[in-house]
Order: C-alpha cells, then structure tokens, then sequence
C-alpha cells in the first residue's frame, strides 16, 4: 500500500501535464483555424516563409 | 489552381470599400503598423489560401498576413507608409480579387466579449474533464473494495480535486441559478446548483465520519457533461453571431464632407449634422436621408423600397439613407443626422413589431418550468417521509440528495444543444447561419411563408431577353458603349454580348439619361429611350426594363430587360408546397412587375406596393390569426417585417439592418437554402422531442430506486453516464439521416451559379 504514495501524486501529476498542455493549446491557438491547418500541412512554402506568417 | 484562378468567380463589379473606410475600421497594432480584418467568404482551399497570402506578402507594404480558412477571413497587419509613401489599403483589398477572383468584405470585430466568455467555457470543460477523470479512477477502488484507511485517503483526495471545479467550473450554474432566484423565477441550473453543492456538503461529511459512500465522482462529473452542453450551446451561438455580423458592407460607416471652403474630409457617419454637403461618388452609399444640391445620376433604390428599376435623380431629389448611388457623382445636403435619417425610422418600426422572438419561450424553459418545482418537491418529499416514517434523519437527507443527483437535468441539459449544435453544424456547412437554438424551434413550427421580391426571390440583377433578335454588328456597339458604364442595365449588356466588342475612345456619360458616343458614322446613343432617340416625350415603353441604342437619334436596337430568378427559386417554392406550407409574396415594388412573377413561380397570394411598415402589419396579423409566419426578405424595408414575423431568414446579401434581424442568414445564391432549413429544423425538433422522452424514460426507472434508498453512489455514476451517452447518441442520428440529402443540396446550391454563369 505504501505504493500509493508514490502512485497517485505520479498519476496527478502526468493528468496534470496533459491538462496544462490543453490549456496551452487553447491559449496560443490552436483551435483557431483547423480547415486552415489541414491545408497549410500540404503546402509546400517553407517553414521560415511559414513562421513569418505566424 | 484550377478552383481559385483569377476570374473564374468573375465577380468584380462588387464595390470596393472606400480607402478612408478602410482605414477608419483598422486598428493600430504598433508604431505605424495598422491591422484590419476582411471576410472572404468565398475561401475554400489550400490554394486560396496561398494564393492570397502570396499575393499580399509580395507587397512591401504588407507585414503580415494570415487566413483563417474556418472562419474565411483574412486579417492583414501592414505599414503605415512604405519609403515615405503613405499605403493605399484599397490597393490591399484589390490584390486579393486579382489573385483570386474573390470578393472581400470589410469585417467589424466587435465580439471579443463572446469569444473570452468561450475560452472560459473551454478551460472550465478541461478542468472539469482533468477532476472527473482522476475522481472517478479514485472512485472506481474504492467501489472495488479498498479498506478504510485506503477508502479516506481517496475521498480525502477526491474532495481536494473536486474543490476547485466545483469552484471554476460551478460559477457559471451558480450564476445563472442566482439570476433567476433573484427574480422570483426558477430555471434548470437551480436544481443543477442545489445538486453539485448538496452533493459535495454531503460527501464531505461523510468522508470526515469515516463513511463508505462519498458522491464526489457524480458532483464532478455531472459538472463536466453540464458543461460541455452550455459550451456548445454557447460555441454555436457565437459563430453564427460573428458570421453575420462579419459582412458589414452595406452600411457605409462613413462619407466625404466637403466644408464650405471646399475642403474635403472623411468623417463617420455618426458626425454628419444636418447641412452639412456630402459628395456621393458613383458606387457609394447616401449616408445619410439628404437633398440633391448638384449633379445627377441614377439610384439603385432596391435596398430601401423594393423598387428593382434604377431611378434618376437631379438636383432637388430627396435621397433615403441606403440608396446606392450607380452611375454620376452627386454632392448633396444632409437633412436629418444618421440616427433621424431613414434607418432609424425602420428600427423604431422594428422595435415596435417586436415579434415570436420575444415571446416564444424555448423548449427546454418551458420543460425547466414544470422539472425544477417537480424536482424539489420530490427530493423534499421524499426527505420528510424517510425522516419522520423511518426516523433516521440522516439517512432521509442522504435519499433526498441522492433523488436530487439521480434526477439532476444532467441528459436534458445535453439534451437540446447537442442536436442543435448538430443541426447549426449541418445547416453552416450548407451555408446557413443561424442565430440561436431558439430560431431553429421556431422555424420547425412555421406554416406560412412570405417571400420579399427584390433581392430574395431575384436576385437584383437584371438579365438581358432579346439578345439573339440583332446582329453582331450592332451588338458590338451596344456592348462597347455599356463597357462604359455601371448602370446595371448597361452592365448586364455588357456581360451578356460575348466576343469583341466596338472600341470608342469618346464615350460621355450623361447620368439618368445614358451614354453618348461620336463616331465617324455619326453619334451613337445608349440609354432611355428619350434620350436615344432624342425624343422629349415618353413615347413607348418602360424606361426601367429597356434600354435602346440609336445612331444619330435612329432606333437601331431595343434591348429588353428582365430581373433574373434567384437560382433555386421555382424548385424551392415547390419544394415548400410540398412541405404543406403556403408561400407567398410580400413586395415593395410595383404591381405588374410582381404579379408577373408570382405567375411565373406558381405562388397565388401576393401583395405588391407595401410600405415597410405595412409588411410588419402584414405579419402581426397574420401572427394574430394564429399563423406562424417565416419572413424571407433582404432589403432595409423588410426588416421590420422580418422581425415582426415568427421566424425569419435573409440572404447574406441583405442590407446590413436585415441582417440583423433575421434568425437565419444563407450564404450561397440559392433559395434552396429556405426548405433544407425548414427540413433540418423539423427533424432538429423531433429529435430535441425524442432526447427528452429518453431522459424522462431514464428518470422514470431511475427515481424509484433512488426514493427507495438504493442508489448508492456507483448506481448513480452509471445511470448518468449512460443517459447522456444515449442522449448524444442519438443527436447524432440527425448528422446520419441529413447526410443525404445536405449533399443533394450542396449540389444544388453550385448548380445554379454555373447556369448563372452561362447566361451571364
């Protein structure tokens, strides 16, 4: 049982990762433009030409 | 880059916004870097996306530019001035349509406010989802038998999670719930707030007296699945929202005063006074309601009354906010500050035509009103009969909490806006927008329809019919003289004769009569009949449905004209009548011309020359014999009507106003657009009909066994689950039975603008 007390701080902690990362994504934007993003993916503009536009 | 060539939409007769309005609805993003926003509603690909990019990052003006493919917009970030030279926004907005062929609109960001209370949503979701998860993984040992010092140390930890959501997540119930307490009324999130805080209070008690059965799992995750319905309640809203109100062209925001001195200067609408001396350029907005001081030129009226035919004006001629000025520059006095002027007058009739929106009651407040009283005086009842008939009082508050989780609106709440997030998703990827869940209810009970005329049934356009009767000879001429011209009778000649045209390099534009030209077989003349033919009276004829070129005053050509039918209209129309809705018109314009076009639809009831305010009376009597009545219409005097009808619907080219007051707003040309709304709306509100049967069902099985005592907290976890699982599920089914027939329409909805093009 003593196990636990490593456990579940551990299990917290990655379901904790994996929320602030979603908070994350929302907040740089992420979300914004998903048809966009599909497309942009095919393009084939280099990624600096891409950064610009970001 | 076959689907975004240049000229392939070929729609380039659009105004361009002015450079001052341009500039005035930018906003600065740093030292001498100015932002604004366009909408793009044609966007659709890839391609286009890197073509316009392309196009605009070439510039050196341009520092940035970004399209957002999901929302079509565009958002451009450029510099002040390059090398000294101040940039031309217009020149911006023009590169997008040389590359592309696509019309852009100037975009007004007005709905930061929606978007943060969104990202609230969101992030509350996430939290909630991260707390139930690991609550529930704590729950699911316990329940598998973990042994009592193991079971604290879970509901201790689960109580820690649960804290903050119920924090973060809870606000917006608790909010809501204390709203409505305050004024004496009950809605769903009371009975919601009352089950989290009870729940947790209990839980907490239990837990700090060593008991067996702590509800934090079902507190947290009845938050989580409450959430994610406000959230898409709310995500819908908000997109129709931004989307309708993103095509802000109509309304021009502002106008060139000139001062007595001459000078010139930008101002926005809201600061014009009356006298002031406006100049209307050709392709520009009246402003404001104004006088004629000088020059002349033909008006398109269309927006304001209906009217299809062009009408000149000369000095003298009283102008109506709205009207667009088509072929001469005008310099006019205003009469009446923008909030008298015309506009004004028809939100005042708006106003007062408040229609089905005000007093409908959506569904699900109407289920609140008679679920919530039901609720609690079920949870009290059975609080007092356990107390006083077994004694245990403790034991009574544990069963009325729990009857208050069991019968807690968790699937009713999912229950409305999933499907209507579904159906709002269906009708947008068709083009449509829709205001609110509330619109879609209405829509599925309307039983009448009433159709504006120009603009809604046509398409404003007018179409030329006798073009085949002359030869290439004199069309040639016709052609190369209407080039000249942005009358639209002169532009439709002009896209209707194909092959080459006469070139003339000495072409005069005599505003409200026509154009004029000297060539070595003598003057041509295209235009009015009296003017062509040099003529002082009106002999023969309409003047708003010909147009005659003559050579030295001979008649050589008589070309007639006839406003073209909205693509999709007849099978629309018949489509409704197939639908046992009656259809009907509603027009501003004169009698002949709509009977005529009532005949040719097939629709008997038709009403012609109405005022708009005897088309919002129109409604409300209708609305007054117990009809539901859906307004179609597009122009500034049907917006009192469209908001004195049960429900209405607008095409995005409508007149900003009419916009505004629609419930629905379709973006593609075809009327189609009304019966596919009609039909997801319907089956959207079966549906809606059949999620709250299931959730009563549920409760029906589930309440017993909580009055009884048997719920305990695992009973609880998987009958919530499982109802809101069945509940989406089944929304869902809408995305399966429209499939067929959205692409049907979708097909529909390209095929008339390539017919268009044709006879275009």
């Amino acid at each position: 049982m003593n196990m636990l007390i490593y456990l579940i701080p551990i299990a917290l902690f990655l379901g904790a990762l994996g929320l602030l990362a979603f908070l994350w994504s929302i907040k740089t934007g992420q979300y914004e433009d998903l048809d966009g993003a599909a497309w942009r993916a095919l393009g084939d503009e280099p990624p600096e030409d891409r950064q610009q536009h970001k | 880059m076959t689907c975004c060539a240049p000229g392939v939409e070929g729609s380039l007769d659009h105004p361009l916004p002015s450079s001052e309005e341009l500039v005035l609805s930018s906003r600065s993003v740093g030292p001498g870097l100015r932002q604004m926003d366009l909408s793009v509603p044609q966007v659709h690909c890839g391609t286009c996306i890197t073509a316009i990019e392309n196009a605009l990052t070439k510039r050196p003006s341009v520092e940035r530019a970004r399209v957002n493919l999901s929302t079509k917009r565009l958002s451009i970030v450029w510099k002040e001035e390059v090398s000294g030279e101040p940039t031309d926004p217009v020149e911006l907005v023009k590169a997008i349509t040389d590359a592309t062929g696509y019309e852009a609109h100037l975009f007004h960001d007005a709905e930061d406010a929606g978007d943060k209370v969104q990202k609230d949503l969101i992030r509350a979701v996430a939290l909630c989802g991260f707390a139930a998860a690991n609550i529930m993984l704590l729950s699911v040992s316990v329940w598998s038998g973990a042994d009592t010092a193991t079971r604290d140390l879970f509901h201790w930890i689960s109580a820690m999670i649960a804290a903050p959501a119920l924090i973060y997540g809870g606000r917006f119930f608790y909010r809501s719930a204390w709203a409505a307490l305050k004024r004496g009324h009950t809605n769903m999130d009371v009975p919601i707030a009352l089950a989290i805080t009870l729940s947790y209070v209990v839980s907490l008690w239990e837990t700090l007296h060593h008991a067996s059965h702590a509800w934090f799992d079902a507190t947290v995750s009845l938050l989580f699945f409450l959430l994610i319905g406000r959230t898409l309640d709310h995500i819908m809203r908000d997109r129709a929202r931004s989307a309708i109100s993103g095509l802000t062209r109509l309304s021009p925001r502002g106008a060139m005063v000139v001062a007595a001195d001459g000078t010139r200067e930008y101002r926005a609408v809201e600061e014009i006074r009356p006298g002031d001396k406006i100049s209307v350029a050709a392709g520009d907005r009246v402003p404001v309601d104004s006088v004629v001081v000088s020059g002349t030129s033909d008006l398109d009226i269309s927006i304001v009354n209906g009217e299809s035919a062009p009408v000149s004006v000369k000095a003298g001629d009283e102008l109506q906010a709205g009207m667009l000025n088509l072929t001469g520059s005008l310099i006019v006095k205003a009469t009446a500050a923008a909030k008298d002027s015309f506009l004004s007058e028809v939100v005042s009739l708006m106003e007062a035509a408040e229609g089905g929106r005000a007093r409908y009651r959506r569904f699900a407040d109407r289920a609140a009103q008679i679920y919530s009283p039901a609720v609690h005086l079920l949870a009290l009842v059975a609080f007092l009969s356990w107390g006083i008939i077994g004694g245990d009082w403790k034991q009574a508050m544990l069963i009325a909490i729990a009857v208050l989780i069991i019968t807690c609106p968790c699937a009713l709440g999912l229950a409305v806006p999933v499907v209507q997030v579904v159906a709002a998703g269906r009708l947008f990827k068709n083009g449509i927008m829709v205001k609110d869940g509330s619109a879609m209810e209405r829509l599925a009970e309307a039983d009448t329809v009433f159709f504006d005329k120009t603009g809604t049934l046509t398409v404003g356009r007018p179409r030329v019919l006798n073009i085949g009767r002359y030869s290439r000879e004199h069309l040639a001429v016709a052609a190369g003289l209407a080039l000249h011209s942005k009358h639209p009778l002169s532009a439709a000649l002009a896209r209707a004769i194909s092959g080459p045209v006469a070139v003339f390099d000495n072409v005069t534009e005599l505003p409200g009569n026509g154009l004029e030209a000297q060539t070595e077989k003598g003057i041509y003349r295209l235009g009015n009949r009296r003017f062509a033919l040099g003529m002082d009276n009106t002999a023969s004829g309409n003047a708003a449905s010909e147009v005659v070129l003559s050579l030295d005053h001979k008649e050589v050509a008589v070309f007639e004209f006839q406003d073209i039918l909205r693509p999709g209209a007849p099978s629309a129309v018949e489509a409704l009548q197939k639908m046992k809705l009656s259809a009907g018109i509603l027009s501003g314009d004169r009698k002949a011309v709509v009977a005529d076009l009532a005949a040719t639809l097939g629709i008997k009831d038709w009403h012609a020359e109405l005022s708009p305010k005897d088309k919002a009376e129109f409604c409300s009597s209708l609305a007054q014999d117990g009809k539901r009545v859906l307004m179609v219409g597009d122009g500034i005097n049907d917006a009192p009507a469209l908001s004195a009808a049960h429900v209405s619907m607008a095409p995005a080219t409508a007149a900003d106003i009419g916009r505004q007051a629609a419930d629905f707003v379709f973006m593609h040309d075809s009327l189609e657009a009304v019966p596919m709304a009609i039909d997801v709306s319907r089956k959207a509100g079966r549906l809606i009909r059949e999620n709250f049967a299931l959730a009563i069902g549920y409760n029906i099985i589930a309440v017993p066994i909580a009055l009884a005592g048997y719920a305990t907290p695992l009973i609880a976890a998987v009958a919530m689950s499982t109802s809101s699982l069945i509940v989406v599920a089944n929304a869902l089914r809408l995305n399966l039975s429209v499939h067929s027939g959205a692409d049907k329409a979708e097909a529909a909805a390209t095929q008339p603008s390539l017919t268009e093009a044709k006879a275009a």
